[in-house]
Formats: structure tokens, sequence, C-alpha cells
């Protein structure tokens, strides 16, 4: 299915997109739908991305629902290690 | 069946007049013959879509696959235009139905034109052939397992766009409709809701089915793909342009 469902969030933080160039990264998209590229027939895609540098100012990534409940968990573990005046 | 075909990229002028890229495949012979107006999927102007575009012009058809997303991201790769409609909300009704009408004039207006012209959508293009069979002069329409045609969301789902339950009184042309058993978008269910009202409005349609056979069953670079399903879909879809197109 086409799921239309978007989700989106600002960012602050940087991404290595084409050409191997790091760029600022200001939006990411999140959405669970066909992906382009994995081998599945749906998957969480997150589109790091700078709109104001142009479409390909983009990191995609395609992930497994399990993939990507797997990062989240990564995330928090990583996030929850660090102290806490460094992340709030 | 042609035995030479030409493709190529071309401008052709869409809603509200904007030009617009455009994937125009056609056999080489004179003659007059339909046209066929590809609306691709979500993911974009992509190789799989200009390969299904190519086989219209095999099966004897000028066809062109209008870009959907050209005016969100001009030149750039079907994939990033992609991502860039979709954080921006997607592709519009009012700007799909102008697009489409723009195709379909364009293939009339080819010397090779014989007046007629269908549309065929896929996954999210599905209920934008639909959406266009009930407002545009077209002859015949085909939906490959488009969601939200019918049905209700569900709760929670942030969608975008609305059903087309409201515009199936005004459908214009016979419609094809092609899907899986083991599609939840849309499920068997809507399939029959959307046969029911077509049938209570007097509507010319023709559904298939198809068993083992889930969304996007045409995908041949995914793993949706059925061999099965696709091989008989696309004889029905050729039959039905023949009837329809003049063949």
């Amino acid at each position: 299915m086409c799921t239309y469902a978007t989700s989106k969030a600002s960012m602050t933080g940087s991404a290595k997109g084409p050409g191997g160039a790091w760029f600022a990264v200001t939006d990411a998209t999140v959405y669970f739908d066909h992906p382009v590229h994995a081998m599945a027939e749906h998957t969480l895609n997150i589109d790091f991305a700078a709109p104001a540098r142009g479409p390909s100012a983009r990191v995609a990534v395609e992930l497994t629902a399990e993939s990507a409940r797997a990062l989240i968990s990564a995330i928090e573990s990583a996030l929850a290690a660090a102290p806490v005046a460094l992340t709030t | 069946m042609p035995h030479a075909l030409t493709a190529r990229t071309v401008r052709i002028s869409g809603d509200n007049d904007d030009q617009i890229e455009a994937y125009l495949a056609h056999p080489e012979e004179p003659g007059l013959r339909g046209g066929v107006v590809v609306v691709h999927h979500m993911p974009g102007y992509d190789r799989a879509t200009k390969e299904i575009t190519r086989r219209f012009a095999e099966l004897g058809y000028d066809a062109v696959m209008p870009n959907l997303h050209y005016r969100d991201a001009p030149d750039a790769a079907p994939d990033d235009a992609a991502a860039v409609s979709r954080a921006n909300g997607g592709v519009p009704d009012a700007r799909l139905l102008g697009d489409v009408a723009g195709a379909a004039a364009f293939l009339r207006s080819l010397s090779t034109s014989n007046g007629k012209a269908a549309v065929i959508g896929y996954c999210s293009g599905g209920r934008q052939s639909v959406l266009a069979a009930c407002n545009l002069d077209l002859d015949a329409a085909v939906d490959c397992y488009g969601a939200f045609v019918v049905g209700t969301p569900p709760e929670g789902f942030p969608l975008q766009v609305g059903n087309l339950v409201d515009q199936l009184p005004n459908l214009r042309c016979p419609l094809l409709g092609l899907f899986g058993n083991e599609d939840s978008y849309p499920s068997p269910e809507q399939v029959d809701e959307l046969e029911q009202i077509l049938r209570d409005n007097g509507k010319s349609y023709e559904f298939h089915r198809y068993d083992d056979a889930g969304h996007a069953f045409f995908a041949v670079d995914r793993p949706a793909y059925r061999v099965a399903a696709a091989n008989d879909g696309w004889e029905q879809i050729a039959r039905f342009c023949a009837t329809h197109l003049g063949g």
C-alpha cells in the first residue's frame, strides 16, 4: 500500500551525502511505505535532508520494521548512557 | 505488433499550462492508433514505470508518462524528487487532473492519434487513474490496486488524500480493475465496495482479482512481484485497450 502518512521533524545536525560531502541536515521525513531499494515490501523510510540545498541533499535509509525498532532502542540506549547534562 | 519503437523525454503542457517533463514511447510505424497515459506510483517517475510505458508502445499504442513530481524537483533523480513530493504533502488532486488532461491532449495531438486515449495507474496512481476517469474526457481507465478509491483510513491515520466515493457516480468511461487478494489497501472488502458502487450506478467495469498476490504485483523490481498475476493482468490490459482504443 501507499500509506501517504508522513511524519516530519526539524533537525540540527549533519549527514554525509552525495559525493561523500557532509552537509547540515535541517529536516527529517519519516514514513512507512514501499522502499526504492530494500528487498522488503514495506519499510520504515527516513530522509535526512536539507531542502534549501536542493533535492539531492538527502541521505535516505530504508529499514524493515524490526530494524527500525532496533534502531530506536539503540538510540535510546546511547542517549541514556550519556550524562544527562550533555543530552538536555 | 510494432517492429521498432522510439522512447524519449518530451515536454508537455500540464496543469495550469506548466511545461512539465514526460516520457513518451511510441511505435515507429505510421498509422492511426490510440494513446495511453501512464500514471506512475508514489516512488516516482522511475525506470520500472518507464519500462511499463515502453510496453504500451510495444502493444501498439502511443504512451506518455507525465512526471508528476517535476515541479517539486525539476531534473532531480526520481527517488529524490519523490522524497521532495512526499515532504511537500504529495501530488494535489487538482494538479494531477491538469497533468493527465495535458498528457491526454498531447497524445491526441500526435499525427498518429485515432482520437482515443486511456489512463492507467499503479498504486497511488491507481486511485489517480480513477480520479481522472471521473473528471476527464477519456475512453478507458485502468486501476491497478489503487488504495483509498473507497474505504475509510484507519483511525489516527494522517492521510492527505480522501477517497473517491462521492465522485464515482461521475465515472465517464469503462474501468478495468486489477487487484491482489492479499492486499490490505485496497482490501478485498474494499474492492467489493467499489464494485457495488459501480454496479449500483450502472457503470461499465471489469475486475480481476488474483490469489497469491498482494499490493504492487506488477512491480518486477520488488519482492511483491507475482509472475502469474502480472502475466494475466497484462493480458487483460492488452485486451481491454484493444476493445476501447480501437486496437
